[in-house]
């Protein structure tokens, strides 16, 4: 039983909000009139409603995976609630002075605008600022392309085709636990297409779907890059995100057909929870791509929020000559939890992939890289290299590697390298010594340590990746 | 500029330095030698204030003001240096972030206008060059693979660039070879001026060749046992140390 998700749903009880079906959320409890429910608040078509239904069926024949390097209160299924209208404009905070200091604080050390800074606080602001005219022009330039970004419960009426193509056809819904149960209750999320041969004439950035939806706990994206085109995509923010779900479960599925290229980046900075460990979000991802021929995928994370961080973008190289990547930069601090990783399947032959993960444990926080290679029969001359470092502030946390290696063919070439390190007091020192305080010294070293992450990461988020790991980091010597 | 009154310190609870005395005076330099073990890098990070170096008796004032009180990066920008005897290695930082960070917030602690970007790369490519380093160690990891006379040199390129009013050389000579031994004097002899003085420990003569002494001071069992000009170094040389526990 989760108290906390116990208490979050008594308060809204206690708020007011209503309980019977006509109302803007749902009781707790998953049933398959849930299900309809949501279905028919987004007036889907029948086989959208079949597809989640089935989904159901399948879940409710699975158990929730207890093999993570995690430790947590069982999540009672049957206490969250599973759809909730964005809030009115009534509801929500008039101006910034309404909204948690604390918050505002970071945003300032983030060197977050005013404006953006309301869109993410939930300000109810009169949408004249700035970026909608931008995003307008953007949205244009898009169109002129021929490049589709939309939320993903529009594009299931305008692009049905293309959606019941490819929905599901990355995680399958009974993939996992989790999986299924996006499967069968996902809110909203991200549809984009790229036709054959088209370079995405610029990075699609969050920023903008912000503007767009609401997505909710359950995101669900599909991206589709058509033969020989290229996008890369943004996601999350790096501004602390609050949430009153505390049980996110998303599905992101990337098909990059012949000569395609996906390159996926995330900053995830969801509330981690106090110093006493009490609350934060508990993030339950599936993330995979398939690569077909000559195709490339490219997954780029900075995970430092979340109370419980479960999540590891995979690739299928099912493709000759396909590559895939993953580069990943996960912290922990207090008492946070982070297992995650990747997997490679290696299929096709020639396939190539490359794993870099730093993992970055302080406090009394746990940190986890769980990582497959696959190769198959099939994988003739696939090639994998793998570097995993752990980097440990303190001595009260906990830093682990899991490296499954499944080579099935004899000329696979499969490389593991793994190292752990600590901050050490003769760094700090040195650093101190040269006029640089302890606080500005940690986060310096570790900026250092995720370099080879950073650099995957586009430009400005690059910038913004470093200051996060500053903020983040703020308090954890001494 | 620096006045040592009876200093007793502790490292994890064993007493190093056992009642040590020494007034440095601007423009000086003293040479602080003595057997290993005797508590000399003890005293650098004493001074320094290093985390664990615990003083348990007698005061210590730089420039008038007791730096016992501040932490070891206040010390720093108060113009307190310190050249490692071992210095450590900062993988994916480079030396130039890491110079930057460090000069930034050491000129805007003097209250001194910060470099330009221009003018901050200009001087730093100058002084890799007055130490005889390469310019791509600039574009380095912080002591990352440096060979150890590498290391030793891009302390001092650090100590050059930070302008500070009393160093403290750890063995700087140690693991250098001649050309590096003679670049590193003259870094420290271009450096000598009235407002500045230094410490330099060390275990041979031959460094005070090139950098001349004011005073020379045996450090033996956490005291300083024996002070003197620059020929206490020569007969230091000529009969070891044991001639020291003689007396
Ligand atoms: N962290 C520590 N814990 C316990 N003892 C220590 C610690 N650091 C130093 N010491 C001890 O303090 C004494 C003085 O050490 P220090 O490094 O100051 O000597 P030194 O004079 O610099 O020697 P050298 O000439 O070899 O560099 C030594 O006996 C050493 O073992
Ligand atoms: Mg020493």
């Amino acid at each position: 039983m989760s108290e906390v998700i116990d208490q979050y749903v008594k308060t809204e009880y206690e708020a007011g909000f209503v309980t019977d079906i006509e109302s803007e959320t749902l009781p707790p409890g998953l049933n398959e009139d849930v299900i309809r429910f949501i279905s028919a608040k987004k007036n889907e078509p029948e086989w959208l409603l079949e597809w989640r239904l089935k989904a159901f069926e399948n879940f409710k024949q699975m158990q929730e995976p207890e093999w993570a390097h995690l430790n947590y209160p069982k999540i009672d299924l049957n206490e969250v609630s599973y759809y909730s209208a964005p809030k009115s404009i009534e509801d929500r905070p008039k101006s910034l002075d309404e909204v948690d200091p604390e918050l505002i604080e970071t945003y300032n050390k983030l060197g977050i605008p005013l404006h953006e800074q309301e869109v993410l606080a939930g300000v109810a602001v009169d949408v004249v600022f700035d970026s909608v005219s931008v995003a307008t022009t953007f949205k244009e330039k898009l169109a002129e392309a021929g490049v589709i970004f939309c939320p993903i419960s529009e594009a299931v009426h305008k692009y049905p085709e293309l959606i019941k193509k490819y929905i599901g056809s990355v995680v399958p819904q009974k993939d996992n636990y989790f999986a299924a149960l996006n499967s069968a209750v996902f809110s909203d999320g991200s549809f984009v297409y790229i036709p054959k041969g088209v370079r995405c004439p610029m990075e699609l950035s969050t920023y903008f779907r912000i503007n767009e939806a609401k997505t909710g706990q359950f995101e669900r994206t599909l991206i589709v890059a058509d033969e020989g085109s290229h996008v890369s995509y943004l996601e999350g923010c790096t501004a602390p995100m609050r949430d009153e779900n505390q049980l996110h479960a998303a599905v992101v599925e990337l098909v990059a057909l012949d000569d395609a290229e996906i390159k996926y980046s995330t900053v995830q900075n969801w509330y981690p929870g106090d110093e006493n460990g009490n609350g934060g979000i508990y993030n339950f991802v599936t993330k995979r791509g398939i690569c077909h021929k000559n195709a490339k995928i490219s997954w780029t994370q900075v995970e430092t929020g979340s109370a419980i961080t479960w999540k590891y973008p995979s690739v299928v190289l099912r493709g000759e000559n396909s590559v895939g990547e993953f580069y990943s930069v996960a912290l922990t601090r207090n008492y946070q939890q982070a297992d995650t990783g990747t997997k490679m399947i290696h299929l096709g032959k020639n396939s190539k992939s490359t794993i870099i993960s730093k993992g970055i444990s302080a406090g009394k926080s746990q940190n986890a890289y769980r990582g497959l290679v696959r190769m198959s029969p099939r994988a003739d001359g696939a090639r994998n290299y793998t570097q995993c470092d752990s980097l440990l502030i303190g001595d009260r946390c906990g830093a682990h590697t899991f490296p499954y290696i499944e080579s099935k063919h004899p000329n696979a070439i499969v490389e593991h390298e793994a190292t752990t390190s600590k901050v050490s007091d003769d760094q700090l020192f040195l650093c101190q010594q040269r006029g640089i305080d302890a606080e500005k010294a940690v986060s310096m070293i570790v900026n250092g340590f995720c370099k080879e992450v950073f650099k995957e990461l586009p430009m400005e988020f690059a910038v913004e990746a470093g200051k996060l790991l500053e903020v983040s980091l703020e308090g954890s010597v001494g | 500029m620096l006045s040592i009154k009876n200093l007793h310190a502790n490292v994890e609870d064993k007493n190093i330095l056992k009642g040590l005395n020494l007034e440095v005076k601007p423009g000086e330099v003293h040479a602080i030698m003595g057997p290993n073990g005797s508590g000399k890098s003890t005293f650098g990070y004493v001074l320094s204030g290093r985390e664990g170096y615990e003083v348990t008796e007698g005061e210590v004032k730089f420039d008038g003001q007791n730096i016992l009180e501040m932490e070891a990066d206040e010390r720093a920008r108060e113009g307190l240096f310190l050249a490692f005897q071992y210095p450590v290695e900062i993988p994916g930082v480079s030396n130039m972030e890491f110079l930057k960070a460090s000069i930034d917030t050491t000129r805007e602690y003097q209250g001194k206008e910060p470099y330009d970007a221009v003018t901050f790369m200009k001087l730093a490519r100058e002084k890799c060059q007055q130490v005889n380093l390469d310019q791509n160690f600039l574009k380095r990891g912080v002591n990352e693979g440096f060979s150890g006379g590498e290391k030793k040199r891009n302390e001092i390129m650090q100590m050059i660039m930070l302008e500070p009013k009393l160093c403290i050389l750890d063995e700087t000579d140690s693991g250098l070879d001649i050309d590096a031994l003679q670049v590193v004097a003259d870094g420290v002899n271009a450096c000598r001026d009235d407002n500045r003085a230094f410490i330099v420990v060390t275990h041979y003569q031959r460094l005070l060749d090139y950098i001349v002494p004011d005073y020379v001071h045996v450090l033996s069992d956490g005291k300083i046992v024996k002070s003197g000009g620059k020929e206490l170094a020569l007969e230091l040389e000529e009969k070891g140390y044991s001639w020291i526990d003689k007396l």
